[in-house]
């Protein structure tokens, strides 16, 4: 495949109509997806001899997990794409894309707060995953903070670029920071591809499905958002140019 | 460059509180802790390292909007972008006046704190090292703030918010090496991690920070 015909889409009304196009198609797949695998892992699925049916919530915990730091890398590369090549659709998609990652943030720390009351005993331990969580979440605070404090569009784009490169070194650091910091409750990665010791395959294959219903809503969000950014942007041009002409 | 630092560091003098200000704010924080957490002496010292290094931070966080944002307001800060000098220079030395006119004060004056604080004896030497390798860190750090924020109406609040998460890394290890310290262990691993932190962050954030402050030029 040729990967230049990829900047294409750097073209606002190419990306549009493309995107508008596959829009429905990722809506129902997330639909699908997300109602397979959390009622397949919700019901189908046996409970856990130790930690009985408080295990399910592993289905909305785990993706919205891996959804929250995914998301900030997608930002990663968006912004640096926007400081390289400065195309709009590719800051706008930054833009669109934080305060999803920052919903997927609160919805790992709440649903992991209710698992952890009757397991650990506690809503909150000051254990290095959860305590990064909450730094990735005073991040994206930071990272929205930003977009919406600054009027000018191209400056705004391009402060909240350096803020989330900067933000992601800091991000990565704390991370290891923390874990020196405090020893923790946390239990290790429970779906590597490289380990021997991972989840049953009964949980493993809702669990996929699940995660691919979020992958797919996630895209399917940002579609959403970034068109609608885009069709702002031009309402703003055009009526700017009224009031000029 | 020499002529940027000494004029800020008249600036900061003459503009009253500029030495002053940050070690008032400390003093007040460690007189109000212990009306918090109560008067015992073993609480006290058992926290002691952690408080020090937060009055600190506090006291660098409520100067970070006068670093830049005066300069900016009367124009000077366009005049400097436009000089030969490089922007990362300038802001560099910017970050340095602020560690002259907040940080080293607070590095000085802090064994008198532990000492309000209870410290026990073997700490003060740690805090000392522990602040005087961290405090630069949060300067530079807090300059990047400054830069993001300087064309902002009411950015201190944001400043905050921005500034705040950054300040994560060098917090845990300062802490923990002064911890450490009082606690009579080694503070070898921290200090060193600090001063990597510090190091780090001296060489390569200040071309960040003049990224950001030529957009918010433009």
């Amino acid at each position: 495949m040729n990967l230049n015909a990829l900047w294409e889409y750097a073209n606002p009304l190419k990306f549009m109509r493309t995107t508008e196009r596959a829009l429905p198609y990722f809506a129902v797949a997330a639909v699908v997806c997300l109602v397979t695998g959390l009622v397949w892992g919700f019901f189908f699925t046996p409970d856990d001899f130790r930690q009985g049916s408080t295990v399910k919530i592993f289905y909305i915990h785990v993706p919205s997990a891996m959804m929250a730091i995914n998301i900030w890398v997608m930002m990663l590369i968006t912004s640096l794409v926007w400081i390289v090549r400065r195309h709009h659709v590719s800051a706008l998609a930054a833009r669109a894309a934080a305060p999803i990652g920052a919903v997927m943030t609160v919805i790992a720390l709440a649903t992991g707060a209710i698992w952890g009351q009757p397991m650990w005993g506690t809503w909150w331990a000051w254990d290095p995953r959860l305590t990064s969580f909450l730094i990735l979440f005073l991040f994206y605070l930071g990272y929205i903070a930003l977009w919406e404090a600054i009027e000018d569009d191209d400056t705004a784009a391009d402060l909240t670029a350096v803020l989330c490169l900067v933000g992601s070194v800091f991000a990565i650091l704390s991370r290891y920071a923390v874990n020196f910091w405090n020893q923790g409750l946390h239990q290790g990665a429970s779906l590597s591809l490289d380990k021997q010791e991972n989840v049953a395959d009964v949980f493993w294959y809702p669990a996929l499905v699940s995660i691919a219903g979020f992958v797919l809503l996630f895209i399917a969000l940002v579609i959403i958002r970034t068109n609608t950014e885009i069709r702002a942007r031009r309402m703003r041009a055009l009526l700017a140019r009224e009031r000029l002409g | 460059m020499s002529a940027l630092l000494i004029r800020d560091l008249r600036l900061a003098m003459r503009a009253g509180g500029g030495f002053g200000l940050g070690l008032a704010f400390f003093l007040i924080v460690v007189t109000l802790v212990p009306f918090g957490v109560g008067p015992e002496t073993g609480l006290l010292a058992r926290i002691a390292p952690g408080i020090l290094w937060l009055g600190a931070l506090l006291a660098c966080l409520l100067s970070l909007d006068r670093i830049l944002a005066l300069d900016w307001e009367d124009g000077s800060l366009d005049l400097l972008a436009t000089s030969p000098l490089p922007l990362e220079g300038i802001v560099t030395m910017k970050a340095l006046a602020h560690w002259i006119t907040t940080g080293l004060p607070l590095v000085i004056a802090s064994p008198l704190f532990g000492v309000l604080m209870s410290l026990p004896g073997a700490g003060y030497g740690p805090l000392v090292l522990s602040l005087l390798l961290g405090t630069p860190a949060l300067s530079v750090i807090g300059t990047f703030g400054a830069a993001l924020t300087v064309g902002l109406k009411r950015g201190g609040l944001l400043l905050s918010l921005l500034v705040l998460p950054l300040y994560v890394p060098t917090l845990i290890f300062g802490a923990e090496m002064a911890r450490r310290g009082a606690e009579g262990a080694d503070p070898t691993t921290p200090m060193l991690m600090l001063a990597g932190i510090s190091a780090g962050v001296i060489a390569l954030l200040p071309f960040a920070s003049a990224a950001v402050l030529r957009v918010n030029l433009r």
